[in-house]
């Protein structure tokens, strides 16, 4: 089969951190990532099926790996070498076409009793990422028994597989596992009714945050700050009330609270922050606007960044992350699935028109530098198409 | 003796015609045979000894006592002076107003007068810095009164200091500082440098609160004043007019002190500023080129630093004093005198090169509000009779219009630029929309009167300034300007004045007739 892998090179490791460093993306060129020619992955036990990956997209956890940024945190629970991919939507040998829910947890490891975070349903808080039955990965994409998206064939546990319904597209069908983040990371947020709430960053995630917070929760006014023209034409479409540049987000939330400041520190501000960048300058940002004892949350992926916490002591400011997906509970009580919850708002927002462009396996580089420049050239969510490749249709 | 203000005609020998741009200027050819440059006149003859005139005008005011008969032992005396916004440049020191407030407090004392305050009457205008009211007042003034705290800034947000004094007929509130409004005599000190300042405008505004404000500082106000700078057709002259009869009637007694500035605007080296171009010396054109090129390698603070550092010699043409309305004909008819140049018919484009200095920059950063406002607010308006440009006529300035704010001055202009026009330009909608919350904003209020920042609302009344042009252009082009920072404002960007008059051909068609307005020094249409 032809796929994309991700293998333990010290020195193209390196090799990538540098051209990553210089230009985002570029890290494909130079770093441990290679199109390759590899054997499909074997079947791990009982209830594992081969599916057929139609389209598979570029996540920015994924740019941050190629990039040499990934925090050094995940070690124990990837396995190498790894094909990437985890947002994926997939043939199966039936012909049904399905989602991928990538994380692999205690069931499709086939350890029993489950731990207590997969026995609540909290998939994402998984206690056995690196036990059972097959090796370590806290995703299909991160393992190197499972195979990924980008690929022309891959393995998944028939509890991860989740039935496309007729009518929807490839390209809808692709957004659903990142709207499962973003809606877990609205829901998170625990946003009360009328409450305001920023939101850092309009890539893909920032973006289907905004529409789940405007479709799961209370909030009552979102202000968004949006680095390029296609994002905040998004934001708004999607359901921020006021979209500002990254720059004037403080002074924005400054005037609609009625908050006072001292330097760059307000008085008051946001009852809620979602922050979907994860650099240093984000998260102070986010700290700085947020009201005391309001709630910043962390959806973008942070790695290693330095803070200031002394505004979160004082103010007593609730920093919560946000990864992944499981069950849900809504405001009026009742549990979902988040995945189900997925489903509904990518059709309710027509979210596959974020997918801007899609590439073959063969252009990686190119799909890759596209991704990381996303933003910059008008993009939203770059994907890989395997419905075409020859390996995948003999 | 001086020349007067005149329109030349563009033809083939006229040599290119200074334009400013901001911290900077160029020399462009306008079109021949259908160009005509207004070029205003030279300076008026000054009047000698100041001083002397000065303390004649006190002694022989009109329509008014003498000013050591309205003075008593025991009275409450209080001394108001136009804030730092006027003269541009600022004057060179002795400031005209120090000599008149150092004659008033001689005669104060000479009558046993010794409850004195003296109040920057600055609206809502930023407070002045110690070292502004010291250019102003002058040392020995500033060194008597401040430190005891008798010199000091208005403050149109302190609940206490204001005294609301009634209602027009035609429902305008007035409300002027207490101190003011109570005192035995008012003594304001006033610097007219264009048609629409002094009078009533002086005390109904200048020692006014919001509440008072905004009844003349809105859009139907100034899209109603045509223009503003012609008193006859100024919506906001007739309000400020209406309000002073409620001071006069709630038993404020007022003597008037008004000064009028001839066109000596530019300290030496740049004096070729203000010569015709075709009567530049070698000096001069070499002193052009020099000051052009050499400003361009310079970083922006320290050209900016340049300009604000400059001090105009500003010299006295008149000075009278007494009863409100009677001194300001005088002084309204001195200010015409030296500003006023008879201009036939309308124009197709009107030009307009926008300095680095308006009334709320000084010592700060001219923001795009602020390069709109000076375009379409004060230049515009410039006229009398009928605007310079045609309705549905194209209006060119030409300024860099960085998107750069000052953070200390500015602080309600930064936001209203980014959340205000990202969302419209329209000034009745912004008007509807943000003027309250941004005039009633804790912040804004705070930086008003412990800093140094403009009021919260007043970008909003930058931009309503400019709503009687913008309704009557139908294309608005800022030559040179950051594109972005002009697009916010909703004008059209062009990097030269060909491709300005291109984009207007649009508008205005292949042969547009060209006016452009020689400007600074003030030059003011009487458009026929």
């Amino acid at each position: 089969m032809k796929a994309l892998q991700f293998e333990r090179k010290p020195l193209k490791y390196v090799a990538g951190y540098l051209a990553g460093s210089i230009v985002p993306g570029r890290g494909a060129r130079y770093g441990p990532l290679r199109l390759a020619d590899l054997d499909p992955p074997e079947l791990p036990g009982p209830g594992w099926h081969t599916i057929r990956p139609r389209l598979a997209g570029i996540c920015g956890s994924d740019l941050s790996t190629i990039d040499g940024h990934a925090s050094r945190y995940f070690e124990p629970i990837v396995s190498f070498p790894f094909v990437p991919g985890h947002e994926v939507v997939a043939d199966t040998d039936d012909g049904a076409r399905v989602v991928v829910e990538p994380v692999l947890g205690c069931v499709a490891r086939g350890i029993d009793p489950v731990c207590p975070s997969c026995a609540r349903g909290d998939l994402g808080g998984c206690e056995r990422l690196a036990f059972g039955a097959i090796e370590p990965g806290l995703q299909t994409g991160f393992c190197c028994e499972t195979g990924g998206g980008w690929s022309t064939f891959m393995v998944a546990h028939e509890s991860q597989l989740h039935a496309v319904p007729d009518g929807m597209s490839d390209e809808a069908a692709v957004m659903v596992e990142p709207t499962a983040c973003a809606v877990h990371a609205a829901l998170r947020a625990r946003v009360d009714e009328g409450d305001l709430v920023a939101v850092i960053g309009a890539g893909t995630l920032g973006l289907l945050t905004i529409a789940a917070l405007r479709r799961f929760t209370p909030a009552g006014r979102i202000v968004a700050a949006a680095k390029h023209p296609e994002q905040r034409r998004l934001a708004t479409d999607l359901g921020a009330d006021t979209v500002c540049e990254p720059g004037e987000l403080p002074r924005l939330v400054r005037r609609l609270t009625g908050s006072l400041a001292y330097r760059d520190q307000l008085t008051g501000g946001a009852d809620a922050v979602v922050d979907c960048v994860g650099s240093d300058e984000s998260i102070t940002e986010a700290l700085s606007i947020v009201r005391p004892r309001g709630r910043v949350t962390l959806v973008g992926m942070p790695a290693s960044v330095r803070l200031n916490l002394t505004t979160l002591w004082h103010r007593e400011t609730e920093l919560a992350g946000a990864y992944a997906y499981g069950t849900e509970t809504l405001a009026d009580g009742t549990r979902r699935r988040t995945f189900d919850l997925a489903f509904e708002l990518v059709q309710e927002a027509r979210l596959e028109r974020l997918v801007t462009a899609s590439y073959r396996l063969a252009e990686h580089r190119e799909a890759i530098e596209h991704a990381a420049a996303a933003g910059r050239r008008g993009a939203v969510k770059i994907v890989f198409d395997l419905r075409s490749e020859k390996e995948r249709n003999r | 003796m001086p020349r007067p203000g005149f329109v030349l005609d563009v033809d083939r020998n006229t040599p290119p015609t200074l334009f400013w741009r901001g911290d900077g200027f160029s020399l462009e050819k306008l079109p021949a045979g259908r160009s005509r440059i207004v070029y205003p006149a030279e300076a008026l003859p000054a009047i000698k000894d100041i001083d002397t005139a000065i303390r004649e005008a006190l002694l022989h005011p009109v329509d008014s006592d003498p000013l050591p008969a309205l003075l008593f032992p025991g009275m409450k005396l209080t001394i108001a002076f136009d804030d730092v916004s006027l003269p541009l440049p600022k004057m060179r020191r002795p400031d005209l107003r120090q000599r008149i407030i150092e004659a008033v407090l001689d005669l104060a004392a000479a009558a046993g007068v010794d409850d004195v305050h003296i109040i920057a009457a600055l609206a809502l205008h930023r407070r002045m810095t110690e070292a502004e009211l010291r250019h102003v007042v002058g040392d020995r003034v500033y060194d008597a009164f401040a430190p005891r705290g008798l010199l000091y800034n208005h403050d149109a947000e302190d609940p206490e200091g204001m005294a609301f004094l009634g209602t027009t007929p035609h429902g305008e509130e007035v409300e002027i500082n207490r101190r003011a409004a109570e005192s035995d005599l008012l003594v304001y000190v006033n610097i007219n440098l264009v048609a629409m300042d002094g009078g009533w405008k002086s005390t109904a505004t200048g020692l006014a609160s919001y509440r008072s404000v905004r009844h003349h500082h809105n859009v139907d106000t100034m899209r109603h004043s045509k223009s503003f700078m012609d008193q006859h057709r100024s919506e906001l002259h007739s309000s400020n007019w209406r309000m002073g009869k409620v001071i006069r009637d709630a038993g404020v007694k007022i003597f008037q002190i008004e000064t009028t500035l001839n066109t000596d605007t530019f300290p030496s080296p740049f004096e070729f500023l203000a010569k015709r171009e075709w009567e530049w010396t070698a000096r001069d054109r070499a002193l052009y080129v020099a000051t052009e090129k050499s400003l361009r390698f310079v970083p922006n603070r320290v050209r900016r630093n340049i300009f604000q550092g400059m001090e105009a010699p500003h010299n006295m043409t008149s000075v009278q004093a007494g009863e409100v309305e009677a001194v300001h004909r005088i002084t309204t008819e001195n200010v015409y005198r030296q500003q006023l140049v008879p201009v036939e018919g309308q124009t197709d484009i009107l030009t307009i090169g926008i300095p680095y200095l308006c009334p709320y920059n000084v010592h700060s950063i001219m923001n795009p509000i602020l390069v709109m406002c000076t375009g379409l607010g004060y230049f515009f308006n410039m006229y009398r009779g009928k605007p310079l440009v045609r309705e549905g006529g194209v209006v060119i300035l030409t300024h860099p219009t960085p998107w750069e704010f000052h953070p200390v001055h500015h602080p309600s202009y930064i936001d209203f630029f980014e959340q205000v026009l990202a969302d419209t330009t329209d000034p009745k909608e912004i008007e509807a929309k943000y003027e309250k919350s941004f005039a009633e904003d804790e912040w804004y209020r705070h930086l008003y009167r412990t800093s140094y920042a403009y009021h919260g609302v007043h970008p909003f009344y930058m931009w309503y300034w400019g709503s009687h042009g913008m309704q009557h252009c139908g294309r608005v082009i800022i030559v040179g300007g950051d594109v972005k920072a002009v697009r916010r404002l909703g004008f059209t960007p062009a990097s030269t004045l060909d491709d300005a008059l291109e984009l207007a051909a649009d508008v205005v068609g292949r042969q547009p007739t060209i006016t452009h307005l020689h400007n600074p020094p003030l030059v003011m249409a009487d458009v026929s």
